[in-house]
């Protein structure tokens, strides 16, 4: 054998990931340039997902996009109703009464625990450690449980409605709220215990995919991506929508910017929404969770059942929908994975002229390449895990 | 509804030649800038010390087809980290010639917004470094959120790609030949 067959090929390697890859969990395609096992430059490929949030949204009634913007990021699909909700009441110039912002501020804050639970299992189950990911997926089950009781659904709930919520908390709402967080912070314990710590874990996850607050701005990161990074940015406090400037809750931030930090930042996040939620259930007032206003909001069934008022009423906003004022308005809110803004056109009629979405994973998505060049193919996994890419929202 | 406010007023001096009109809406400030020197005047918002909109929260297009004369308008979002202040930015565009400039040179991020613009509406941005589709796939006919595009428009079927003979396809080929005479003896 010749001396030089033994040398290892020089050239760049194209390798191909996805778009159904097992290790990756969401449809999408990396396009990796490899020297060896290092990655030199990643072209990311999104919308295998794409089927016309958009274009769908304006041909329903302004209610009807309310269960499209359930599958945007399904694993916080409350926070989507929310935000979709509050961009059309800004719109139309209504503001909901204070106990129909304690509720929208429970519900959105026990979403973006479902999902920073589910982030972070899938990441750390990707990785291996199985264990941990069934336990956040328990806790996860017991939030499902609870949405269930209060919307009838486990996914897509649909609870949110413009000028109110679907219906009241129900009446052991509270104490089922306390008994569960008692779990999932025993819970996050035991995964703190098994993860935080752990050599193998923060081996494949520490000082991967860094990002500097410089980079993570020009690339418009938002949520916990960029507030690994250090930059001090969350809706919930620059913004402070519905009645969030009530509370008292802190933004954790990270210094490196890499995976652990974010991982971390989403650990600490679940704490500071159950104190939130806490709170909100302490302080909830009492009142209606509608506005008074027929305009918008449904009459009850057994004046639709009972009178002719009623049945036109029921009627007329079920088949032209509510008449939103023309205009255009732009409404974010803090979603799980970043600010989530919604841009709406009205020209004045019972449909919207335009839904657009702020999607934070397809902006996150962008910024991969720059996450991932110059480390391994292996670690692809978890800088896509900690993205927390939801193909729903990414692709629309 | 009033139309100006501190902000508004310092940008209206600054770039007197480029602002088309400003207005508060809902409580936003909103300006509209000409198309030309786009990139200067996002150059100015983000460099000014005194504005420092230097987060760049979203781009996208609304087709106000039959009822607004320059028929498209593009829709900034930009925001100020530091002073915690958000601007709109609202940039007409004509159907004849859907060219703005590219603001990738100056927000990173803006390189997939504006690829999903150029996808869904066609317009394009001159300087961009990569405009090709997003969300849709290269043989897409149309751009389906232009306000023209039929909701139930069917596309024409993609012919299937030519895969150059590698090992693999030879021998899937082989195999469905086999297949095939297997089966014409069996009938």
């Amino acid at each position: 054998m010749k001396a030089e067959s033994k040398e290892l090929p020089q050239e760049i390697m194209e390798l191909q990931m996805g778009p159904s890859h097992p290790a990756t969990h969401g449809t999408i395609k990396f396009n990796l340039k490899l020297e060896g096992e290092k990655i030199l430059d990643c072209e990311t490929e999104v919308g295998f997902l794409h089927r016309g949030f958009d274009k769908s949204c304006e041909q329903a009634t302004w209610t009807q996009v309310i269960p499209y913007t359930d599958r945007l990021n399904y694993a916080s699909s409350l926070i989507n109703n929310v935000g979709y909700a509050l961009a059309v009441e800004k719109l139309i110039g209504v503001e909901t009464p204070p106990r129909c912002q304690y509720i929208r501020v429970i519900i959105s804050e026990l979403a973006r625990i479902y999902d920073h639970l589910t982030c972070c299992g899938m990441a750390a189950s990707e990785l291996g450690a199985i264990t941990a990911a069934f336990y956040m997926i328990e806790g996860r089950e017991l939030i499902t449980r609870l949405v269930e009781g209060l919307t009838g659904a486990r996914l897509t709930v649909t609870y949110v409605r413009i000028g109110g919520v679907k219906h009241d908390l129900p009446p052991d709402f509270r104490e089922r709220v306390t008994g569960m967080f008692k779990i999932i912070r025993k819970l996050l314990d035991d995964c703190d215990r098994l993860l935080s710590r752990n050599r193998i874990f923060i081996d494949r996850i520490s000082n991967i995919g860094k990002i500097s607050p410089e980079t993570a701005i020009a690339y418009s990161l938002t949520g916990p991506i960029l507030r690994a990074s250090g930059v001090n940015y969350d809706v919930r406090k620059a913004y402070p929508y519905l009645a969030y400037d009530q509370f008292d809750f802190q933004i954790p931030l990270g210094t490196k910017g890499d995976n652990y930090d974010r991982f971390v930042c989403r650990i600490q996040e679940i704490e500071q929404s159950m104190r939130i939620v806490e709170q909100a259930l302490e302080r909830l007032p009492i009142g209606p969770v509608w506005i008074d206003d027929p305009h918008f909001v449904l009459p009850e069934k057994e004046k639709v059942y009972n009178s002719i008022e009623g049945l036109m009423h029921h009627f007329k906003i079920i088949m032209e929908g509510i008449l939103v004022p023309p205009g255009d308005v732009y409404a974010a809110v803090e979603g799980a994975n970043g600010e989530l803004g919604f841009y709406i056109v009205s020209d004045g009629g019972g449909r919207p002229y335009r839904v657009r979405v702020r999607p934070p994973c397809f902006i996150a998505m962008g910024a991969f390449h720059e996450m991932i060049k110059g480390h391994m193919v292996a670690d692809v996994i978890p800088t896509f895990g900690m993205v927390n890419m939801i193909g729903g929202e990414c692709d629309r | 509804m009033s139309d100006t406010s501190p902000n508004l007023e310092y940008i209206q001096e600054k770039l007197s030649h480029k602002v088309l009109a400003t207005e508060v809406s809902h409580g936003d400030e909103v300006v509209t800038l000409a198309r030309d020197g786009l990139r200067e005047s996002f150059g100015f918002l983000k460099e000014d010390s005194k504005l420092d909109f230097n987060f760049l929260s979203d781009i996208t297009a609304v087709d106000y087809w039959k009822k607004k004369d320059p028929r498209f308008e593009i829709v900034y979002h930009v925001f100020s980290l530091q002073g915690q202040r958000r601007l709109c930015v609202k940039v007409p565009v004509p159907e004849n010639d859907p060219v703005v400039e590219s603001l990738t040179p100056i927000w990173a991020g803006a390189n997939w917004l504006e690829r999903e613009v150029w996808d869904l509406f066609g317009i394009k941005f001159s300087g961009h470094p990569n405009l090709k589709r997003i969300l849709l796939y290269e043989e897409f006919q149309g751009h389906p959120l232009r306000k023209d595009y039929p909701v139930n428009l069917c596309q024409p079927r993609v012919p299937e790609r030519e895969v150059a003979g590698t090992f693999v396809d030879e021998r899937s080929h082989n195999k469905l030949l086999r297949l095939k005479s297997t089966l014409g003896k069996k009938n």
